[in-house]
């Protein structure tokens, strides 16, 4: 809602400056987007007459001109404009004067001959923006000599205000008027809503056929209006204030109207009609070329007004080409009508549309509005255009007209939701100033804070409940003056699951280990996804905002791999990135939403250094760092990597991520092929695991710590290749008692001395008993049974 | 014996041009040790007349004790001077970096997220989560926004069917936390949310925080109250002014959007404030009666507060990052400011 700060002046008119009236407006809920004077700044402007033209000798598209601007004598000026004519009234810039842009008028000589001043356009003047093709023709009763800053009022500010839905009571001038009453307790000017005496009996005939949708009516008819007459000046000037151009009498005044009052208006050509008006649903297969030319198909049920024969107009959102006026038009109908909010809603949005009328309609404007609007937009008719009105007929639906509203409202809710106790003088005052009626309440007398019944008034479409009363109480008090207080609440504590990691603690291990974090977006392209997930389906968006982010990700990987191109794209060689978030898999009607740990690494093992390890990142980086987040849960037993296949994984490097038996994630390197495809050169190796198991960690138990001697052996085992050292690592720690305390691998050698295709596995072993000594006997047999065992099950031969 | 002055000279002589701690240890041997010079002429004591031996033994022992001492400070001299060069020669150049992994970083809106959450923790908030694949119920018929509401027209929304969208605000959380846990309720709700815009100060997903406090005897006090002490703690600024603008959200009543004072300019106006001096930062409210009927809390009873900001928009604010879109780029460079 945009609107000149003049014109809400002769409504209401506190004293506060034009930046505080704005600031009250915004505190009171009605928040200004913009405040910007109505033209730019310029002086030393007139109102002149042209006393005389003549052709200039030398240039075809000049004209010498006379104008008199008061002073006494004429002032010759060469004008380029094809509009200028003897006997207009113009704005006229005298030597000396400054126009918008710091443009200064001097005397000069345009091909010869002299020119003192310049007869000005609109848009040099600052009052349009698009470049005017003429000079801007005032009205012949303006006063030469005057200021035309001063005649024009330009010192005047346009208010844009952004309203939220809730305040469609606010789209007019009317409105806002009785906001800024209310905040300043003063009373409004209302204009002269006088009826207009009809001057013939002509009416035309109305059914409401969907009166649940609208269930008031107002028609008039006005004939023999002149549609070319100028519009005034003043009336061209609030339109332009307020955002509208000027198009003809009649569209001007009902679009004055709407501003004015909130009513939006139609004006038919009666000459098109036939026979009565109907409002209804569109029918199967109806067609309307808009106002705007668009032929658009109408879906059945859309409300439409229609004639006997053809549809006329979308109701409450755009009228069509055919039946609206035109310049040949001598009798108009004039509509003003209360549609419902509900039949409004959504209509103009679902064809394409957003208009001033829908705009106002799906908000809701006041039902008790449209005879009044219909008078005063045929009395500015009358006075304007000329025109005989015909008698106001209103057709309506009591019983689908909203009904009334009451609420009551109780001083101790109103402690309750604001914890200040109001006067009742105050809330009375308030509520009375909104434009509702507001009683006692006899039935609770019981409550000692005391309870009212209030009216709502029909254009507050937003009240229904207690608490939207209250709202407008501490909204006109004052939200900053309302109290203010620390909740209080009792003090219990709550069990914490101690085994659970945090989050923040996964996220601050791979932060200490490297990793930046990442968050890309949950949708991602399907190309992208169909290679890095290619065996997963996620549910696919119906209205993406563009291609590439059309599916939702099933993994993090479509996401960590487009931010790695992305960064190695910028000279970025060694990158570390880890996401959390959820991934969706399946279909739509069956969809997991699953929280992951993903990351990648590629490039230098360590970052670039005088004693950096600079050989590049291999699988085992990213399992240590892996291992290194199953390690915080304290139980790594309960974690396998399994040698495994993944589509986007190199066949050979990739492991599946086993948590108490079942797959809860993958690391491995990035498959060449893909990597190629992807055009990404360094090898990259990734990990993806579900949250949910690698949040389960254990409670510590403590184990009495023994205090005789470990013993400790080194075996080195020959394999082959082909067996998983976890194969073996298994069977060591199934064959070496109870009192085995450690096991770890610290060599695996391949080369001279070991047979092609076989592996020595070193590995030390620690026994230690928790209330004797072990003797060398007892490990003896220990190593014999792991050693035979191992033999037996692997050909594991004891490496001499 | 005669010759005793000459040995303690030529010892001392040896001792002095001892220069590392072997050479000195050849002079204790030759002078001191069992075959030494003075061990001899003390083994051959025995030879003197007796009478003149117990002066003789002294003036030998004397000798020895002094060649003795005189050997052993050569000696901590030679070890200290040892000692010394071998540190000399360790020396490193203590300025060059250190070896092995650099760290990483959070995300900012990660640190942000955290930093709100434990704001509100620290003060008996629990955090809660939910799905970000929403039915339309939870993401706005329990909210009180109906099908054709203007309201929704407010959030552009992304959606896979008619039924099932991707959640435009995080408010579905609290609706879930209403349905299955029964007041008093205090929990903040951070997560991912999706609205169909995309421009210089829009990115298609982005985070919320959204907060809600269910008790008896919670009043609009005790929102401005919270809200004020948030932003308070969160900016490190206890001067920061505060307001609250009447507003509208279908899910609360009275609703406001608040607003501080700008934090780049102080209030003076500056281009991130439009020059008005005020950055709006949130939105917040009573909970809308609407809203407890859904879920079965007695209005009557319980009354309540919900707020809701935008983690970026904050994570901007704090850290004075003046591009939405860098934090989805995932541009090392950017990332790495945080950490």
């Amino acid at each position: 809602m945009k609107f000149s700060e003049q014109w809400l002046r002769e409504w209401v008119s506190p004293e506060l400056s034009t930046q505080a009236l704005a600031d009250q407006i915004t505190m009171a809920g009605l928040e200004v987007e913009a405040l910007e004077a109505v033209a730019a700044k310029f002086e030393g402007v007139l109102v002149a007459e042209v006393v005389a033209k003549e052709p200039h000798p030398d240039a075809d598209k000049l004209n010498v001109c006379q104008v008199d601007d008061g002073s006494g004598n004429p002032i010759q000026v060469v004008c380029g404009a094809p509009n200028v004519a003897v006997g207009q009234k113009v704005p006229f810039a005298q030597v000396g004067a400054v126009l918008p842009g710091d443009f200064k008028i001097k005397e000069a000589k345009l091909r010869g001959v002299e020119s003192r001043g310049m007869i000005c356009s609109a848009s040099e003047l600052g009052l349009e923006e698009e470049t005017s093709p003429g000079i801007l023709e005032l009205p012949l009763s303006a006063p030469v000599g005057r200021s035309l800053r001063d005649w024009m009022t330009l010192d005047d500010s346009t208010i844009e205000v952004d309203l939220t839905p809730n305040r469609g009571d606010c789209l007019s001038l009317k409105g806002m008027a009785r906001e800024v009453g209310v905040l300043n307790r003063l009373t409004l000017n209302n204009p002269d809503l006088a009826p207009q005496a009809p001057s013939h009996d002509d009416e035309f005939p109305v059914r409401l056929s969907a009166p649940e949708q609208c269930p008031r009516y107002v028609g008039r008819v006005i004939k023999n209006i002149d549609v070319t007459a100028p519009t005034p000046l003043w009336m061209v000037e609030r339109l332009r204030r307020s955002g509208l151009r000027s198009i003809d009498a009649v569209v001007d005044i009902t679009n004055y109207v709407m501003l004015e009052l909130g009513q939006p208006l139609h004006a038919f050509d009666l000459a098109n009609l036939q026979e009565a008006i109907e409002v209804r649903p569109a029918k199967k297969g109806e067609r309307l070329v808009l106002l705007d030319g668009q032929d658009i198909a109408l879906r059945e049920g859309t409300l439409v007004i229609a004639d006997c024969d053809k549809v006329l107009a979308i109701a409450g959102v755009m009228g069509g080409e055919h039946s609206g006026v035109s310049p040949e038009t001598r009798d108009v109908f004039l509509e003003s009508a209360f549609f419902t909010p509900l039949a409004i809603a959504g209509q103009a949005r679902s064809y394409g549309l957003h208009t001033d009328a829908s705009h106002r309609f799906e908000r809701g404007v006041d039902f008790e509005l449209p005879r009044q609007a219909a008078e005063r937009a045929t009395a500015l008719l009358v006075e304007i255009a000329g025109g005989e009105p015909g008698p106001i007929k209103e057709t309506f639906s009591a019983e689908h007209l909203p009904g009334e509203r009451q609420v009551r409202l109780r001083g101790s809710r109103i402690e309750q939701c604001l914890n200040i106790r109001l006067p009742d003088t105050e809330i009375v005052d308030i509520l009375e100033r909104l434009g509702m009626q507001v009683s006692r309440d006899v039935v609770d007398v019981a409550d000692e804070t005391g309870a009212w019944l209030v009216k709502i008034p029909s254009w507050r479409f937003d009240i229904a409940i207690e608490e939207d009363l209250i709202e407008e109480l501490a909204r006109i008090h004052g939200y900053n003056r309302l109290p203010v207080r620390r909740p209080a609440a009792r003090l219990g504590l709550v069990a914490d699951d101690e085994r659970r990691q945090p989050l923040t603690r996964l996220r601050r291990q791979l932060v200490a280990r490297g990793y930046q974090e990442a968050i890309t977006y949950s949708f991602v392209a399907p190309e992208l996804q169909a290679l890095l997930a290619p065996d997963m389906t996620a549910p696919r968006l119906a209205n993406p905002i563009s291609s590439d982010m059309a599916v939702m990700r099933a993994s993090l990987f479509p996401g960590l791999v487009k931010a790695l191109t992305y960064n190695l794209n910028r000279q970025q060689s060694r990158i570390r990135l880890f996401e959390t978030g959820l991934v969706f898999r399946g279909e739509l009607d069956s969809v997991e939403q699953i929280p992951m740990l993903s990351g990648l690494i590629c490039g230098s093992r360590d970052p670039e250094g005088w004693a950096a390890r600079r050989d590049g990142v291999d699988f085992f980086d990213l399992k240590g760092d892996v291992e290194s987040l199953l390690k915080l849960g304290g139980n790594e037993e309960s974690w396998r990597f399994e040698p495994s296949e993944h589509p986007a994984l190199h066949p050979g490097q990739t492991a599946r991520l086993v948590h108490q038996g079942e797959a809860v994630g993958w690391l491995g390197a990035l498959h060449p092929a893909l990597r190629s495809e992807l055009g990404i050169k360094p090898d990259v190796f990734l990990f993806e695991m579900r949250l949910d198991a690698l949040t389960q960690g254990r409670l510590p138990a403590f184990s009495v710590l023994s205090r005789y001697p470990e013993v400790r052996r080194d075996l080195a085992l020959i394999i082959s290749d082909d067996i998983p050292v976890q194969a073996l690592l298994d069977t060591l720690r199934e064959c070496a008692g109870e009192w085995l305390t450690d096991l770890h691998l610290f060599d695996v050698y391949r080369g001279a001395g070991i047979a092609e295709g076989n592996k020595s596995i070193a590995l030390g072993l620690t026994w230690q008993h928790p209330s004797r000594t072990l003797n060398d006997e007892e490990i003896n047999q220990l190593v014999d049974t792991i050693v035979t065992e191992s033999s037996q099950r692997f050909d594991a031969e004891l490496r001499g | 014996m005669d010759h005793l002055p000459t040995l303690v000279a030529e010892a001392r002589a040896a001792i002095a041009k001892a220069n590392d701690v072997s050479t000195l240890d050849a002079v204790r041997v030759e002078y001191l040790g069992k075959k030494g010079e003075i061990t001899t002429l003390l083994k051959g004591l025995g030879k003197l007349p007796p009478e003149q031996r117990p002066e003789a033994g002294e003036r030998i022992n004397q000798v020895k004790q002094q060649l003795s001492g005189e050997i052993e400070t050569r000696k901590r001299e030679l070890e200290q001077r040892a000692l010394d060069a071998r540190l000399q020669s360790e020396r490193i150049d203590v300025t060059l970096p250190g070896r092995g992994q650099s760290t990483g970083g959070l995300h900012p809106v990660t640190r942000t997220l955290e930093r709100i959450e434990g704001l509100f923790t620290r003060i008996g908030f629990d955090v809660a989560v939910g799905p970000e694949i929403e039915d339309d119920y939870h993401n706005f018929e329990a909210l009180n926004i109906p099908a054709h509401h203007p309201a929704r027209g407010m959030a552009d929304t992304f959606y896979f069917d008619a039924n099932r969208l991707l959640r435009t605000h995080t408010s579905p959380v609290q609706v879930r936390t209403m349905e299955s846990q029964e007041p008093p309720i205090r929990i903040v709700c951070p997560g991912r949310v999706y609205r169909s815009d995309s421009d210089l100060t829009h990115t298609p997903m982005f985070h919320q925080v959204e907060g809600l406090l269910i008790d008896e005897d919670v009043s609009f006090a005790d929102l401005k109250g919270t809200i004020e002490d948030f932003l308070h703690a969160f900016f490190e600024r206890d001067d920061l002014s505060v307001r609250f603008r009447p507003s509208y959200f279908p899910f609360t009543e009275p609703s406001a959007e608040v607003d501080i004072q700008c934090v780049m300019c102080s209030g003076d106006g500056c281009r991130v404030c439009s020059h008005s001096g005020w950055l709006e930062v949130m939105g917040c409210g009573m909970v809308h009666p609407e809203v407890f009927r859904h879920s079965g809390i007695d209005t009557e009873r319980y009354t309540g507060f919900a707020f809701g900001m935008g983690a970026e928009r904050l994570a901007m604010l704090r850290y004075g990052v003046n591009d939405l879109r860098l934090f989805f780029d995932n541009d090392l460079r950017f990332l790495r400011q945080f950490t």
